[in-house]
């Protein structure tokens, strides 16, 4: 598994791509440091790129990964290598050069900027964990999709689909079914809600971080109640285990079955 | 000739000899302020010397003068009040007291005066005070360059530091409140000024004020409050170049107006509250030139305001710059720099060429289902908010400032 794990790692690093997201990431963290030099600001206007970004960027590297890939992955089959490793080894590799990625891109302009001397540093880092997180969770999704899609364009299809659910469509049915039933205590429904989207699990871990809490107002004392404790970070950290955990194991079990 | 020269030079003698110096030290005579007090007559100063004094309820209804220096320290043993003024025309300075006790049945305070005129307590310091200055009925007063402090732990065994209640022309100057109930406290208190003074870290209010009529307030710091500042029920207010900063928490403002009429704030600054400005019942508000910024909510109104104007404020990165209960909007958003606002200045005339609408969708929903707040900075917000702005279906039509200008105002 570590073989291909490195060679794919490797592939993807030499891949032009890779280059241009980490160039992506570098560029916007140096122009938000220029344009305000506050560490501490420029990690809340991260928050919402990488909120939104890195699950797409993870969702569409995975689907085109895979697909580019298949002829090779179909040579590696016929070798006497166990088919799991041959897939984790592509998911690690694409998960890992994503991270890598993001968090040399974004973290070299922030330790120019001073990082280390401002308070931020805390902030800054559960950013980065969240956003590796983000892009194992999305690749696995993405991974799964195409593995059951046979149909490359179908695939990316989903796979879109899927990432637009998340980041906007599982909002708004949120949005609505607060309106609508708001005679009803909510806070429960909301937390859980919340906990079971991962981008929408990451924006409250990063905002109850940052001192927007204060306005949530009695909901966000309520949330800042569970979140703030040990328990409550525990739970969420693990619910993002989960959501890497459950689509691997999908991803296993697909494998398995699937006649290539 | 010769005769009136004589009877000035023994009336001035007189009038000198009348003004006596009573010092007071553990080894002197006179070893106790309550002694020296009995015997000081109309006009006379007592100079307490350094040393621990440790007396209660200290009663003068004499129109005296009581100063202290370096090291002159009144310790109340957690008892009782200490001073009790009642006298026209005193001063009491340069005195440390210490240690007032709680009380659930009397309000215990460093210095209370009432019934009193022209007074002044200047360059006091109280620590660990139930109550830190109680003033009652009494007028033409001036505090000045005092500082308040306490450790109170929860609203209901704390007092206030500067507590005026029934009083006018009382002039509150440079002092420094900390760890009370409410920093300064007015209640029926007319033609007064506050000013130079610095609020913080209070457990409930910076500044509360409550039916004070006529007053003025200007270059006062209020921080890190509980529940920041309140101004309440009162009429023909100034409020100017003060700053409400940091006032965070879930029931936390850093202005809350609550049925103020005829009011003027300008020029003060608002920064990292959860809401800047909590308007309910207000009429005929001038704001003018104030600054807010990073403040959860720059401003919330809520029912019943009219006739207020809103002029040449900086609203910059608010998480939500305006809330508003009504369709009917009756207030005035003209020539503000709202930094959200997304327009161009074709003519270059340093104002946008198309209104901004202040209310966004997502914070009329917050204002209905406040639990929806858990979607602020969601992708779908930022969507919403944008189709609402095209074109607006629930916000009020006319809430908009129709020349919004282009660069930051109060730098």
């Amino acid at each position: 598994m570590l073989k291909i794990l490195k060679y794919s790692f490797y592939d993807l690093m030499r891949s032009r791509w890779s280059y241009v997201y980490f160039a992506f990431y570098l560029a916007l963290g140096f122009v938000l440091l220029f344009l305000n030099n506050d560490v501490s600001k420029a990690v809340i206007t991260l928050m919402n790129i990488i909120i939104v970004l890195t699950p797409m960027i993870g969702t569409i590297f995975g689907v085109m990964y895979y697909y580019n890939s298949k002829e090779f992955t179909e040579l590696l089959l016929a070798q006497p290598i166990n088919r799991n490793k041959i897939f984790m080894g592509q998911y690690l590799g694409i998960s890992l050069s994503l991270t890598l990625s993001l968090v040399l891109g974004l973290g070299i302009p922030f330790i120019a900027y001073g990082l280390f001397k401002s308070s931020a540093i805390f902030d800054f880092s559960l950013l980065l964990v969240i956003g590796s997180f983000l892009n194992f969770i999305f690749v696995a999704l993405s991974y799964n999709i195409a593995l059951s899609t046979e149909n490359k364009i179908k695939g990316f299809g989903y796979a879109i689909l899927m990432w637009l659910f998340f980041a906007v469509i599982y909002d708004g049915i949120f949005l609505i079914s607060l309106v609508m039933f708001d005679q009803y205590p909510l806070d429960k429904f909301s937390l859980i809600a919340t906990m079971s989207n991962p981008i929408d699990l990451s924006r409250i871990l990063i905002l109850l971080k940052l001192d927007i809490s204060a306005l949530l107002g009695y909901t966000g004392a309520v949330f800042r109640k569970f979140f703030g404790t040990n328990l409550g970070m525990f739970l969420s950290i693990s619910i993002l285990v989960m959501w890497v955990v459950l689509p691997v194991i999908r991803m296993n079990f697909k494998l398995r079955k699937k006649d290539f | 000739m010769l005769r009136g020269g004589l009877i000035l030079v023994f009336l001035s003698l007189g009038f000198l000899g009348q003004a006596k110096k009573i010092e007071v030290c553990s080894t002197c005579e006179i070893s106790s302020i309550k002694k020296a007090v009995e015997v000081a007559k109309d006009g006379d100063v007592i100079f307490v010397k350094k040393g621990i004094y440790k007396e209660n309820s200290i009663e003068i209804y004499k129109s005296i003068t009581i100063y202290g220096e370096v090291g002159t320290i009144v310790d109340g043993s957690n008892k009782e009040g200490i001073f009790i003024i009642s006298a026209n025309n005193f001063t009491i300075r340069n005195l440390k007291i210490i240690n007032v006790g709680i009380s659930y049945i009397k309000e215990q305070s460093a210095i209370k005066v009432f019934k009193s005129n022209n007074f002044t307590i200047k360059n006091i310091v109280l620590a660990n005070v139930y109550f830190g200055f109680l003033i009652e009925k009494s007028h033409f007063g001036k505090i000045i360059n005092n500082t308040v402090s306490s450790l109170a732990k929860n609203e209901a065994n704390s007092g206030n530091g500067i507590h005026i209640w029934h009083s006018s022309n009382v002039e509150v100057e440079g002092n420094e409140v900390f760890g009370m109930r409410d920093g300064i406290y007015f209640e029926f208190v007319t033609q007064s000024k506050i000013h130079n003074n610095f609020s913080h870290n209070n457990i409930r209010y910076g500044l509360h004020f409550m039916f004070s009529n006529n007053d003025t307030y200007y270059n006062n710091e209020f921080k890190n409050n509980g529940a920041g500042v309140a101004v309440m029920f009162s009429k023909f207010i100034k409020m100017y170049q003060n700053k409400f900063i940091h006032n965070w928490g879930s029931a936390s403002y850093g202005l809350l107006l609550k049925e103020i009429y005829d009011a003027e704030i300008y020029n003060n600054i608002f920064q990292e509250n959860t809401i800047g400005i909590k308007g309910e019942g207000c009429n005929r508000i001038n704001y003018k030139n104030n600054t807010f910024l990073r403040n959860g909510w720059a401003i919330k109104i809520a029912g019943a305001c009219y006739a207020n104007i809103f002029e040449y404020n900086d609203f910059l990165h608010n998480s939500l710059d305006l809330s508003y209960d009504t369709k009917v909007n009756d207030n005035k958003f003209e020539n503000n720099y709202w930094s959200e606002y997304t327009g161009y200045d074709l003519d270059k005339d340093g104002i946008g060429d198309i209104p901004y609408r202040p209310v966004k969708l997502f914070s009329y929903i917050v204002n209905r289902t406040p639990e929806a707040l858990v979607l602020l900075r969601s992708l779908f917000v930022d969507i919403i908010n944008f189709s609402e702005k095209v074109s607006p279906v629930f916000t009020p039509d006319d809430l908009m400032d129709i020349n919004p200008v282009m660069k930051r105002i109060n730098d």
